[in-house]
């Protein structure tokens, strides 16, 4: 009994320190040096808030970066339901969607032969990934350069400023982020 | 493979490595109770608990009050999560306004997070309050894992002590694990992630229009103070479903690079604590190694597995080599920023550790990438291992391994100078075969129930890997899954809660014993006969116990799952 109320005694005092304390004082510290960050990166265009650096969005118009395929809630992109398809490799399904991605991505880029780079081809785990390999934004430059009546050239040196390489160049892998680069395009691209 | 991916794996073990002496010797003063340089700010806190809770730090405890004390805190900490799910609704931090958890889900997540396996039935950005989050799982991560450490320091006591009758004080070991080794790293390593994006506040889900006027709802919360224990006390349960693939818990690189090292760092730096306490640090080096021939073997099977990729989607058109700005390889569920060999290497880190965080979607990998994931796990998670668990994990293979070499010599095998008699390792074998029961008992169990089948998100042999890798990570308290099952089912959540509490306590009370049991022992001094537990023979010898039972025992089962799918991947067949 004495040992019951001993470890209720020491569960409610640790949970103070860890779990009050501690969370408290690192909020404390993110809003002072961070709050940016600590409050999501959000993102401003044209005097409103237009999404979150970290968490991709969906873009469907010929004029964007396609982003990848994403199984986060129903429509996709949804940023309260996280996760993949979670289909194994043998998957019937999984392969069905990937050879539509693969169409897709053949369609829209009919000067392009060769293979699809598999992070266009595929669904991210997070189905929120923010990112594109730079194979897969080139990869859609003729078809956005059509959709805005410039010339291929302009739409790929956008795409070059964004490229972010790997991190001491050892981590990570290079990428481009979809939506800092399409934000671009509006302020860079005008028709000729 | 290419020079780069070697690469990235050796740089990322050649930082664990150069981390393990300075952390073993520092968690060596830590839990002597000699002097480091926290102690003006620790001791005071460390007393006031003390003198709130009425423990008296000076009690030297046998195995059994040790461990009372253990199941007493375990138990407070499991009522009062299961309690917290309950009455969220009515509880602060609740601005979505998630209702109550249902019970068998609220008694599954209590036991998962008390286990230090952090399997999550649920998807969290929509089940559970910041409080819960907060209060409930954030604390269990401390707490199980600081139980883990204590425990160690446990058995390495009672190998170190002579004709001792306890093996420490439980209250000062977890405490002191608490404050002087979990709360420093995990505040420094929470501060980082913040700057580098997790987000760490108390708001609602954010609704914003995006650039072509859709409605997107992002959920926020406290996540960097979670995302920073969760990685370094190896619980691995996420605040979001997607876990340390979602950009707000691990949004680069680099936070990816430096969650991979916390997993690892205690795991590792344990090795070196048991060396130094015992006076025979060429012991540590020898378990370090053995930990480290499988971890690095494991990591160069799965990269090289993931960068082959899948042919049946290659032959769809799908780039297969690495490019300058392109991975290749199989990248379904996995993220641009990570790639193959950081979402491999992450991936065979946290099945090794007990760990269960995933940045990449373990269900969506190659047969035989999912096949060396499954393997870190079936070995009992002693890879470096969870904190401590690694540590009390391998103590039984050690059992085994100087067992096995006394008999082939023909002599009473020794550890460090104790006598290994049948008694220990009668116990060591019971943690075997439980751990064996628990997971192809209830595969099997799932394999020919209704209820078990209806979980499945994939057909054939894929299907039955999901169970496969459920129950093993349930017992071996990973947490990790092949995603796909649906486990919120009143099945899988009583089930994988029983599997988890037998992976935990069946574990650790025959380990407490043995510990017990040795501490008393004479210290004999090495003679010529003497199986040295140092060098080369002994860690090639471990690496083969660890490997004979893992594989003999569940080479049948994996014959059934990863191996048969990776041949018929070869032919095409899909299901």
């Amino acid at each position: 009994m004495k040992l019951i109320l001993k470890s209720s005694l020491y569960v409610v005092a640790t949970t103070i320190l860890l779990s009050v304390v501690y969370p408290l004082v690192v909020t404390g510290l993110a809003f002072v040096f961070w709050p940016g960050k600590a409050r999501g990166s959000f993102v401003e265009a044209n005097g409103r808030v237009v999404g979150s650096e970290l968490i991709g969005q969906n873009f469907t118009g010929p004029k964007y970066l396609r982003p990848r395929a994403s199984a986060a809630g129903k429509d996709g992109y949804d940023g309260t339901s996280s996760g993949g398809t979670n289909k194994g490799p043998t998957s019937d399904g999984l392969a069905k969607a990937i050879a539509a991605s693969v169409e897709k991505a053949r369609l829209e880029a009919p000067g392009r032969s060769g293979a699809v780079p598999a992070d266009l081809a595929t669904t991210s785990a997070s189905g929120l990934d923010p990112h594109l390999s730079p194979d897969a934004a080139r990869w859609q430059a003729a078809r956005i350069a059509a959709a805005r009546g410039v010339a291929e050239k302009a739409v790929l040196d956008v795409i070059e400023r964004h490229v972010e390489g790997r991190t001491l160049g050892l981590l990570g892998e290079p990428r481009v982020n979809v939506l800092l680069t399409n934000l671009d395009f509006d302020r860079s691209l005008t028709a000729r | 493979m290419t020079v780069l991916a070697i690469s990235k794996i050796l740089v990322f073990f050649g930082v664990v490595l150069a981390l393990t002496p300075p952390l073993g010797a520092f968690m060596k003063r830590v839990f002597s109770r000699e002097k480091t340089f926290l102690d003006p700010v620790l001791l005071p806190a460390e007393n006031l608990i003390y003198r709130v809770t009425g423990i008296d730090p000076d009690e030297d405890q046998s195995w059994k009050t040790w461990t009372i004390a253990m199941l007493a805190v375990n138990t407070a900490g499991l009522v009062a999560l299961y309690v917290i799910q309950r009455l969220q609704a009515f509880l602060p931090l609740n601005p979505n306004g998630f209702g109550a958890v249902a019970p068998d889900l609220a008694w599954n997540t209590a036991v998962s997070f008390t286990t230090n396996t952090n399997w999550q039935s649920f998807s969290g950005e929509s089940t559970l309050s910041h409080f819960t989050q907060m209060v409930g799982l954030a604390f269990q991560n401390f707490l199980s894992a600081a139980t883990g450490i204590a425990v160690a320091v446990a058995v390495i006591r009672g190998l170190a002590r002579e004709k001792a009758k306890g093996i420490g004080n439980f209250f000062v070991d977890c405490t002191r694990a608490l404050l002087w080794v979990l709360l420093p790293v995990s505040l420094l390593a929470a501060l980082f992630f913040v700057s580098r994006g997790v987000v760490q506040n108390f708001q609602k889900d954010v609704t914003i229009t995006t650039v072509e006027g859709a409605g997107q709802k992002i959920a926020q919360g406290p996540v960097a103070s979670q995302e920073a224990i969760k990685m370094f006390g190896t619980n691995g349960g996420g605040f979001f479903n997607a876990n340390s693939a979602h950009p707000y818990e691990n949004p680069t690189p680099g936070t990816n690079f430096v969650q991979t090292v916390l997993i690892f760092a205690i795991g590792a730096a344990l090795t070196r604590t048991l060396g130094l306490m015992t006076g025979s640090p060429r012991h540590g080096w020898a378990v370090f190694s053995a930990m480290a021939l499988l971890f690095l073997s494991g990591a160069f099977a799965a990269a090289w597995a993931e960068q082959a990729g899948n042919p049946v989607h290659q032959k769809l058109g799908v780039a297969s080599a690495p490019t300058e700005g392109g991975t290749g390889g199989n990248m379904e569920g996995k993220e641009v920023r990570f790639g193959i060999t950081d979402s491999a290497l992450f991936a065979t880190v946290t099945t090794d550790a007990s760990c269960g965080a995933v940045n990449s979607m373990h269900d969506s990998f190659t047969p035989l990438g999912g096949l060396v994931l499954l393997a870190n796990m079936a070995t009992g998670e002693v890879i470096f291992g969870g904190v401590g668990a690694g540590l009390y994990g391998i103590f039984i293979f050690i059992v085994l391994t100087v067992f096995i070499a006394g008999l082939m010599v023909g002599r009473t095998p020794e550890y460090l100078g104790k006598k290994i008699e049948a008694h220990e390792v009668k116990l060591a074998m019971l943690s075997v075969l439980v751990l064996t029961v628990a997971i192809l008992g209830f595969t099997a169990l799932a394999a020919v129930t209704k209820a078990g089948l209806a979980g499945l998100n994939n057909k054939g042999p894929h299907g039955f890997s999901e169970m496969l890798y459920a129950y093993t990570s349930g017992a071996g308290n990973n947490g990790s899954a092949f995603a796909g099952l649906s486990a919120n089912t009143l099945f899988y959540n009583l089930t994988l809660g029983i599997d988890m509490f037998l992976g935990r306590y069946f574990m650790l009370i025959p380990i407490l014993a043995i510990a017990g049991s040795l501490a008393g022992k004479r210290k004999l001094p090495a003679s010529a006969g003497t199986f040295p537990v140092t060098g080369p023979v002994f860690t090639v010898l471990l690496v083969s116990i660890v490997l004979i039972v893992g594989a003999l025992t569940f080479f049948p089962a994996f014959s059934l799952g990863p191996v048969v799918e990776h041949l018929l991947m070869s032919e095409g067949q899909l299901f």
